[in-house]
């Protein structure tokens, strides 16, 4: 079922950043965590991901205007 | 003014097959591509930008222009459809229970080529008892109710009359269930039910839902595009996608809520942006994507959908001027002042309330100045 729900053409691609990754995201753009939109835990799209509170999931949308955009969310608990 | 380039610009990759197409030579490409990433990098919206308030009228003065009420038949016969301002408004409010819930669904071959499409368009249809039955009628003397079934419009959802006779026996709770010779017959279990209880039961039967999704009240098998797809009048996402016949990864419902409960809160955005857009476009206007993008980016940034009201999206303000100044202000002044809440004036609406310079633009821009130390201090050191 999960699977299935992945592959909905409206759906972008959700990974899930490493620990290294993470901080140099918020070094980059000099920023903390609550400064990021937030996705739930439960939220469908990453629960293949088994994401923690304050992990930051990458998404890469495709958009009409600038061909593909990446975007953060954090997690928190619903 | 010239500004340094920067290291990596991510131009899209349309732009970049534009300029591999024209076939230049290699220091001239490098050249042309080099303009491109500065010129691309230009025209990003910089800091301190008030998108929010281009967004705003962007959107709000062409769906002035928009005919109000317009419910019509969007090339579909029979189902009606709201469109228009209305359409908007409830998708930006975050409305629950939209006026017309509907659903898209898609199906994989061989259905999609027509292969027994009224047949499953009528299995997900939700079919009542009363619609199967020719008459429901109640037997008084022996305080029962005798339902007679239709065969012909049985067989014509697929249903057997055993089939029939035990789904209703899982559905019906306190009443003995019978198949008699040519009806059904349902008895209350307990007897000291009077008259009225009967009558109540037998209203309760007629709505027994004996095959079906719950919700699709309508369906219609159309072509679109080589293919056949059915439209529902009533949405029901988590049912219709593990369906084998369906197209899992098409399949689309205009109630944003359920797709984020089903798809996730990124696919809720991109189906905000879809339905207003569609909308704006269906109507001959124009507005650039990019202030729905916006609209429906703020929407969305707490993880789950919030419409842009007072409930919603205008709550997360810090400030209790920007809140107080958009609807109900005498409420939120009280609780503000109950609560003892501060208000830093970082944001917009609440400097121009107090006649300040607004953190846009330039006004954003602080000078930080060392001040010379004074005498004593400069003893102490």
């Amino acid at each position: 079922m999960k699977k299935i729900e992945q592959k909905h053409i409206l759906i972008p691609k959700h990974t899930k950043l490493s620990d290294k990754e993470k901080a140099d995201l918020l070094k980059h753009y000099n920023i903390a965590l609550s400064n990021l939109p937030s996705i739930v835990k439960d939220d469908s799209a990453v629960s293949h991901l088994t994401p923690k509170a304050d992990d930051i999931i990458k998404i890469v949308r495709k958009s009409s205007t600038a061909g593909q955009s990446i975007f953060y969310r954090v997690v928190v608990d619903a | 003014m010239t500004t340094k380039p920067k290291d990596d610009v991510a131009v899209p990759g349309s732009l970049l097959s534009e300029v591999k197409e024209a076939n230049l030579s290699d220091l001239k490409e490098k050249n042309v591509l080099k303009a491109l990433a500065d010129e691309y990098d230009k025209m990003k919206i910089k800091p301190g930008e008030s998108v929010g308030l281009v967004a705003a009228e962007s959107i709000g003065e062409p769906s002035t222009q928009m005919t109000l009420n317009t419910f019509h038949f969007a090339g579909v016969a029979e189902m009606n459809i709201t469109t228009g301002l209305p359409r908007i408004i409830e998708v930006l409010d975050g409305r629950k229970n939209l006026a017309t819930p509907m659903m898209d669904i898609y199906l994989k071959k061989p259905y999609s080529q027509g292969q027994d499409i009224k047949k499953i368009a009528l299995s997900i249809k939700e079919t009542h008892l009363q619609d199967v039955s020719t008459e429901i009628s109640i037997n008084l003397a022996d305080s029962r109710i005798e339902v007679f079934v239709d065969d012909a419009k049985l067989s014509e959802i697929g249903m057997s009359k055993q089939v029939l006779f035990s789904t209703l026996k899982g559905e019906v709770k306190g009443l003995s269930v019978d198949l008699r010779k040519d009806f059904i017959s349902f008895k209350v279990k307990n007897k000291e039910e009077g008259i009225n209880a009967i009558f109540k039961m037998k209203e309760k039967i007629k709505t027994l839902v004996i095959k079906g999704i719950k919700g699709i009240s309508q369906v219609l098998p159309v072509k679109r595009n080589n293919e056949f797809i059915i439209i529902t009048a009533g949405s029901n996402l988590k049912k219709i996608l593990p369906m084998p016949f369906v197209d899992e990864t098409r399949t689309v419902s205009n109630n944003i809520f359920e797709i984020e409960d089903v798809l996730g809160i990124e696919a809720a955005r991109q189906a905000i942006i879809e339905e207003v857009y569609k909308v704006i476009e269906n109507q001959g206007l124009n507005v650039d994507i990019r202030h729905l993008m916006l609209v429906a980016d703020t929407m969305c940034a707490s993880g789950k959908i919030q419409g842009v009201t007072r409930y919603g999206t205008v709550k997360e303000k810090v400030s209790v001027l920007a809140r107080a100044s958009f609807e109900t202000p005498i409420k939120h002044l009280i609780e503000a002042s109950l609560y003892g809440e501060t208000d830093h004036l970082k944001s917009v609406v609440e400097n121009v309330m107090l006649n300040q310079p607004v953190p846009v633009g330039t006004g954003m821009i602080k000078l930080v100045t060392k001040e010379e130390d004074t005498k004593e201090e400069k003893k102490a050191k």
